[in-house]
């Protein structure tokens, strides 16, 4: 299969097991390797610490969403209660703390919440319903049983022939080229013959 | 060092046969086997049962907006409500259903947080009653506020009246509550089937249902840059259901707690409501999956472990339910405040005497048969049991909110309640409504969470090189080991 007119996105190799990916990603990380990613059906114990990633940032986003939370419903109760119309209720303090608490705390949860989203959705870039790796036939085992290493082609140290060599050495199989633009027929729905098992 | 002496790592190995913990998903079977199994239900046709019992449960489902229509129409006389039983029945249902959602979050977000790793094959499915059941609920005070039309009142924006809300009224709590859970559930749920749906894409064979499960997907590749957001977005979520879902049923009870009505003005009720709702959520879990679990046969991804674990959950929860009906009627004597004593007294053997000991019997007395491990692992008998719950906790609600004030302080406004064939008819629809969703979903969505049952299957562990070996955790412990 060569496609010479085509932009080549990457190389791209499966694996038996959670267990061999995690030693392949090993493998990459210790050469030095940066624009690759390992994809898999459910998330890999140890693959974060192999693939040398930093914490993740989304708790970041969650705790923004409930700094802003706790402060919406600070301002909402004291400028409505206090500010803008006070009224004696049963002859209770204009604001007081406790009262206010549930509602301090509901609009806290839900603004972490939102905030937690909304950083997931902006770190991981989705939605996001196109990408290369779609354009690999074998790919769509990814969400059942497969394990998926791709070497991107922008990575320095990439190099065609080299990096075909290397996945195979580090256990690859079915190591194939991925290019940037979609066949003729993107993403090609299961022909119905697999379909039934 | 222990393996370099031969009689401790014989002692070693015997005690992990005994210790051995039976696995999570039953037969040892393959990750594709999980895909499949679960992907099959949404895939194949709708079988005919599935036909009617959505006909069915969806015509029932339209007696609410039929009932709804008829009372916003003629008015809210038509229920049986009136002074001095002006909650009834709608706040009954109310807190019923909200109740039955605990449950979900508990599985999702509890057992989550305490690594309790059977909660991986139930989650799905009890999360999405959590949601269809905050739906049934939300009908019920928007419709009791009287003129629903006005309902909008409840949200703090700038209104002709220029006043704002009271913001030290419990019920107004509610509303945040109920509304928050309601949104963070539905965002938690929605988190949960990100991969499972990539899985439906993936194996779709219409070009429609590529487009729809891809959209719904949002092109989720399962890299593992994404799955290191993903879990840290999950535990988030999970940490703050957590207090959330603790929260919610406390707010709910200091509807009642903050008001001078003996009976319902009592320090007990939050850990009490949510005892009885994580109590009566569980019970409907298992309700609805002992018969899903047999139509699909799915016993090897919900095992006879699974149920066992749940039946003990409703043992404890009922237990506790269990003391805190008898510690209400020990504050009441110990107080000396005869209202408080007549409230209770009143309770158990005035005119809803009959309410009152089906809440016995349903709440306290059946669950006590989980003691028992013949009635925990025969599912039959479990879904049997079961329904004790289901219907005590209807019961449990009634009793605390109509006995409670149908005669509080002065015997000149003492009343009886009746329902009208309004208030039974909508129940009934609700009911409907609930199951009508339910099926709609086992029908189009995963009703089990794939992705987090194979991350709890031995293959999946990647620092076992024995693939076929079972992932437990002396097993783990013993290979871990062997390789060092």
């Amino acid at each position: 299969m060569n496609h010479p007119a085509k932009t080549l996105h990457g190389l791209g190799a499966e694996f038996p097991s959670a267990a061999a990916l995690l030693h392949a990603a090993q493998k990459v990380q210790s050469l030095g390797f940066r624009r690759w990613d390992v994809y898999s059906p459910f998330p890999i114990h140890g693959m974060d610490q192999a693939m040398n990633f930093k914490r993740s940032k989304v708790s970041l986003f969650s705790l923004l969403g409930g700094c802003t939370g706790l402060t919406t419903a600070f301002v909402l109760i004291y400028y409505t209660s206090a500010i803008n119309y006070p009224l004696i209720v049963q002859g209770k303090p204009y604001f007081a703390l406790e009262p206010s608490l549930p509602i301090f705390f509901e609009l806290t949860i839900l603004l972490t919440a939102f905030g937690t989203i909304l950083g997931l959705l902006l770190l991981t870039l989705m939605p996001r319903l196109h990408h290369p790796v779609f354009n690999w036939d074998r790919f769509k085992k990814v969400s059942d049983d497969g394990f998926f290493l791709v070497l991107e082609s922008a990575d320095p140290r990439f190099e065609a022939e080299a990096s075909r060599k290397l996945l195979r050495e580090i256990g690859g199989d079915h190591v194939s080229e991925i290019y940037q633009d979609p066949e003729e027929n993107p993403h090609p729905a299961r022909p119905e013959s697999e379909a039934t098992q | 060092m222990r393996a370099d002496n031969p009689s401790a790592q014989a002692a070693f190995s015997q005690a992990s046969n005994y210790l051995e913990r039976r696995p999570l998903v039953a037969n040892d079977r393959p990750l594709s086997w999980i895909t499949d199994h679960v992907c099959r239900i949404v895939e194949q046709p709708a079988p005919k049962w599935w036909w009617i019992l959505t006909i069915v449960t969806g015509a029932v489902a339209t007696l609410v907006p039929a009932m709804l229509t008829y009372l916003v129409s003629t008015g809210v006389g038509v229920w049986g409500l009136n002074v001095p039983v002006c909650w009834a029945w709608d706040i009954t249902n109310f807190v019923f259903w909200i109740g039955i959602g605990h449950a979900g979050t508990l599985i999702s977000a509890i057992l989550f947080l305490t690594r309790q790793k059977w909660r991986t094959s139930v989650n799905r499915s009890a999360e999405a009653m959590t949601i269809f059941a905050v739906i049934c609920a939300g009908i019920f005070p928007a419709f009791h506020v009287g003129r629903v039309w006005m309902a909008w009142f409840l949200a703090p924006v700038p209104n002709a009246n220029a006043i704002w809300q009271n913001f030290r009224s419990p019920l107004l709590w509610d509303v945040f509550a109920v509304s928050t859970y309601f949104t963070v559930s539905l965002i938690f749920w929605y988190l949960g089937l990100i991969p499972d749906l990539a899985s439906l894409r993936d194996r779709a064979t219409t070009r429609f249902r590529q487009m729809a499960y891809g959209l719904l997907a949002l092109g989720w590749r399962g890299s593992n840059r994404q799955w290191t957001h993903y879990e840290k977005a999950y535990l988030v979520l999970a940490g703050i259901s957590t207090p959330l879902v603790l929260s919610v049923h406390s707010v709910v009870s200091f509807d009642f707690a903050t008001s001078i009505v003996p009976g319902w003005h009592t320090t007990i009720f939050p850990p009490y409501f949510v005892a009885g709702a994580i109590f009566g959520g569980f019970a409907m879990v298992l309700t609805l999956l002992i018969p899903f679990r047999e139509i699909y046969g799915l016993h090897d991804l919900v095992t006879d472990k699974h149920i066992d674990n749940m039946c003990k959950i409703i043992l404890l929860t009922g237990s506790l339910v269990g003391y805190a009906y008898s510690m209400e009627f020990f504050i009441a004597w110990y107080s000396g405040n005869p209202f408080e004593i007549y409230a209770f007294t009143n309770r158990a053997f005035g005119p809803y005497w009959w309410a009152y000991w089906s809440m016995i019997t349903c709440n306290v007395a059946a669950p006590q048969l989980f003691w028992f491990k013949y009635c925990r692992q025969n599912p039959w008998v479990v879904l049997a049991i079961v329904m004790f719950p289901n219907t005590g906790m209807w019961f449990e609600r009634f009793v605390i909110i109509v006995t409670s004030i149908h005669r509080d302080f002065l015997p000149s406004s003492w009343g009886y309640f009746s329902p009208t064939w309004v208030d039974i008819t909508l129940f009934i629809g609700t009911i409907g409504l609930f199951v009508f969703l339910f099926l709609l979903f086992v029908r189009f969505l995963p009703m089990i969470t794939m992705f987090e049952v194979k991350n709890v299957t031995p293959q999946a562990d990647p620092h076992s090189d024995n693939s076929d070996h079972h992932g437990t955790s002396l097993g783990q412990a013993h290979s871990a080991q062997a390789h060092a």
